[in-house]
């Protein structure tokens, strides 16, 4: 008997150690292999995300000492390129939030109840589960900062995941293209909605959608909000194939709209709301203040050397942009891009700038008909009481198209502040 | 031939000190984790601790040792992913005591041997996987001879730049 023990050794432990492997496996399977292993998969984050943790940091350093010191080459270009994209970002802003407001209204009426994300942390990825067969990432920020187990993971091009597992200072996250991954989905045109699932090969298709429906390639898939764990309305990807699947159902292929293959940064949504929908007409942004707000303006002066009626302050509070004339090119002390930010449509008549309150101006541009913004319609606005000041500010005005102008005299001393109500003379 | 059959007395053992010992391994398990996030593909193709484990296995020539070097190795790996831990235990494991008694008898110490044996035990590991999965956890994961060899090509090729640097940290009982 011995000898046989001893001839035989290697394979008894072989199969000692297997079977005792092949027991845990069952125990998992029985009983859920999250709930059991959570202890011992936080202890082997916790041993290797610290090097990894060191490694990004190491990578981003040098990475940016390189970007930021070293490499600007095309930064003015891009710099340029950028501006433009915000100038024409805030145009299109004005038309959404004009769409949003619209919704606003709406959802009242029907008494509908809003999400919206309330607070969001930002977080590092710093490493992967390093298998193809398990999409998980880990995060550089753990229940030290707020973060739980099921808050949605997002980027801004589109959702990423849902937190796995939370450690102190590092956290696990399902990607969306898992296995054992699921989220509710919308399809915005068509709003048919389905279920999210990542395949054994890292694709993600949409399932649950009736093969007598039609879905286009190209279509854009948001979160539905059913999962109770994302936000509705949050991008997803778009659709790159539509062919029939198993049991009546469409197999409908995704493309993520966020890289889940390159990840960074990204967001975990640490608090959401949920609200009753109020319309909200205080907030609304117009065109004309937006614009006002984009083009260039007066830095301001001094506290103790501004004047009241300073109308380069006043073109460049919304609600008040259109008031101040626009000047003319030739005015001695006026230079062209304070021509420009007063906005005037007609030049040729403006010849001072009032200091009408705020509430005045509020209620020109939105309880009065439009009217062509010279300087006589601005004199109207002013309470009856405010005096008419003569500013020294260079963006206030001017008088005549002339070819040797005449440039406004300064008074002997700074005007202190004085409010609209008093006609004492300064 | 630099493939040769020996006797026991005959082969070479070696050992490696604990710094080894337990970096090694440890470097592969961060490496893998850490590489896909820059190269998506990394591990879909290279399994670095499998590789450390074949290593590890071969130059110590002794079964025991190479089973636990391959669970070990193998339970970390499960122990960083979403799936049951266990599964790539179960496969190293067998990797690990394959590659530990092939040593015995061969000595590999050519490139193009270590490219063959490091694609076999790939393909071993890979069908021992799959096994388990579709026995034990009831997972659906597709199977694909081209990816297999694919992938077992890829590895054997890093193993023998690995294996060459690794040699280094060889020490002669």
């Amino acid at each position: 008997m011995e000898s046989v023990l001893g001839r035989y050794r290697n394979l008894i432990i072989l199969v000692g150690v297997l079977f005792l492997q092949v027991l845990g496996l069952a125990i998992q399977v029985k009983t859920g292999a999250e709930r059991e292993t959570r202890l011992i998969r936080l202890w082997a984050a916790g041993a290797i995300t610290p090097f990894e943790r060191a490694l990004v940091w190491v990578q981003s350093s040098s990475g940016n000492l390189w970007h930021n010191y070293f490499y600007l080459r095309g930064v003015r270009a891009e710099n340029r390129q950028l501006k433009e994209q915000i100038e024409q970002m805030r145009v299109e802003q004005v038309r959404l939030s004009e769409d949003a407001a619209q919704a606003h209204r709406l959802q009242t009426l029907l008494a509908f109840k809003e999400q919206f994300i309330a607070k969001t942390v930002a977080a590092q990825v710093i490493g992967t589960s390093g298998s193809d067969l398990s999409r998980i990432i880990y995060i550089d920020k753990g229940e030290n900062a707020g973060i739980k187990p099921d808050l949605a993971v997002i980027t801004a091009d589109g959702i990423v995941g849902k937190v796995l597992l939370a450690g102190p200072n590092e956290a696990r996250v399902l990607l969306i293209s898992d296995q054992t991954s699921g989220v509710g989905a919308i399809l915005e045109k068509s709003r048919l909605q389905g279920v999210l699932r990542g395949t054994s090969n890292g694709e993600i298709v949409l399932e649950r959608v009736m093969s007598d429906e039609q879905v286009q390639a190209g279509e854009t898939v948001l979160t539905s909000g059913g999962d109770q764990i994302f936000p509705k309305g949050l991008r997803v990807g778009t659709v790159t194939n539509v062919s029939n699947g198993k049991d009546l159902f469409l197999n409908i292929q995704i493309k993520p709209a966020a890289n889940l293959g390159r990840l960074e940064e990204v967001l975990i949504l640490t608090e959401k709301q949920e609200r009753q929908a109020v319309a909200e007409d205080s907030g609304r942004v117009r065109a004309a203040d937006i614009l006002a707000q984009r083009l260039p303006s007066v830095p301001d002066k001094p506290p103790d050397a501004a004047a009241p009626g300073s109308s380069a302050n006043t073109a460049a509070q919304p609600g008040t942009a259109a008031i101040v004339p626009k000047p003319n090119n030739s005015a001695a002390n006026v230079p062209a891009p304070t021509a420009k930010n007063a906005a005037g449509k007609n030049p040729s008549k403006g010849t001072v700038t009032p200091t009408p309150p705020a509430k005045a101006s509020a209620q020109t541009t939105t309880s009065q008909k439009p009217k062509p913004m010279n300087a006589a319609a601005a004199t109207e606005t002013k309470p009856p009481t405010a005096p008419v000041q003569i500013s020294t500010e260079p963006a206030i005005v001017e008088q005549k198209p002339a070819i040797q102008p005449k440039p406004v005299p300064p008074p002997a001393q700074p005007e202190p502040q004085v409010p609209p109500q008093d006609n004492s003379p300064q | 031939m630099p493939i040769t059959y020996t006797s026991g007395e005959q082969v070479e053992v070696y050992r490696f000190s604990l710094p080894v010992t337990i970096g090694v391994p440890l470097v592969a398990l961060i490496i893998q984790a850490y590489v896909p996030k820059y190269v998506p593909g990394f591990a879909i193709y290279v399994d670095l601790p499998l590789l450390v484990t074949i290593f590890f296995a071969m130059a110590r020539r002794s079964p025991i040792a190479g089973l636990f070097t391959g669970a070990i190795i193998g339970l970390a790996q499960d122990m960083l992913g979403h799936g049951m831990i266990g599964m790539y235990g179960i496969a190293k494991t067998v990797v690990g005591y394959a590659a530990s008694s092939l040593g015995v008898k061969l000595d590999l110490e050519n490139p193009g041997a270590r490219l063959l044996v490091t694609l076999g035990f790939y393909l071993v590991h890979w069908v021992v996987y799959f096994t388990v999965a579709r026995a034990l956890v009831n997972m659906t994961q597709p199977w694909s001879w081209t990816h297999g060899i694919l992938a077992g090509l890829v590895n054997g090729l890093i193993g023998v730049l690995l294996y060459f640097f690794l040699d280094r940290f060889k020490q002669r009982t």
